[in-house]
């Protein structure tokens, strides 16, 4: 008795976040930075969205390559999954068929990489804005 | 527009902004941001600049 009474306590405030849960994540997958300034995190998403974009833009500009969807080698795949991450910024990437640099020189491996990275800490950035909506974290 | 950085550049603007994402991402208070983004900013460069001294010394 004292255990169903308890449970519902706790079901109640996961409910009333749940909107926010998923909202927050899903628009700061597609603009690094907006979930938490949905959140009225101004300064925080503002600082995030500069840093993201900038690594991902001097990426694309040292002439990195962009991965595209593969079931080929497992660095191919994982470059993928990190350049997902970017969201927006990678589609947008897609679209305007940008990042088809052949790598030629160091700088260009160096630009491949930073946009991974882009992608990889807008992935940290949507955690965080999961833990701001549900409340785990101010 | 191609930009072209050495090897130092590349590694100091990748420390500065992981270091930004980091430092808010990982701790609770604005304070608490501000001292952990430094410590990762210094500790990317100094690995860096470490791990080139290493690299040298391993070559001679």
């Amino acid at each position: 008795m004292a255990d169903s009474t308890t449970q519902k306590t706790k079901a109640a405030p996961a409910e009333s976040v749940s909107l926010m849960a998923v909202v927050a994540p899903a628009v700061g997958w597609l603009i690094p930075g907006a979930g938490h300034i949905i959140q009225k995190r101004w300064i925080r998403g503002a600082l995030l969205f500069v840093s993201i974009l900038t690594l991902f833009l001097l990426g694309l500009a040292m002439q990195g390559r962009i991965y595209k969807a593969n079931g080929g080698d497992i660095l191919d795949i994982l470059g993928f999954v990190g350049n997902v991450g970017a969201g927006g910024l990678y589609i947008v990437t897609l679209a305007m068929d940008w990042g088809q640099g052949a790598i030629a020189f160091a700088t260009a491996d160096y630009g491949t990489k930073f946009m991974i990275v882009a992608g990889l800490l807008n992935f940290i950035s949507i955690a965080d804005a999961y833990h701001i909506a549900i409340g785990k974290k101010q | 527009m191609t930009i072209t950085l050495n090897h130092f550049s590349a590694a100091a603007v990748f420390a500065l902004f992981a270091s930004i994402v980091f430092g808010i991402t990982h701790r609770e208070t604005t304070r608490e941001m501000v001292r952990y983004g430094l410590y990762c900013f210094a500790m990317f460069l100094g690995g860096a600049l470490l791990a080139g001294w290493a690299m040298w010394i391993l070559r001679r």
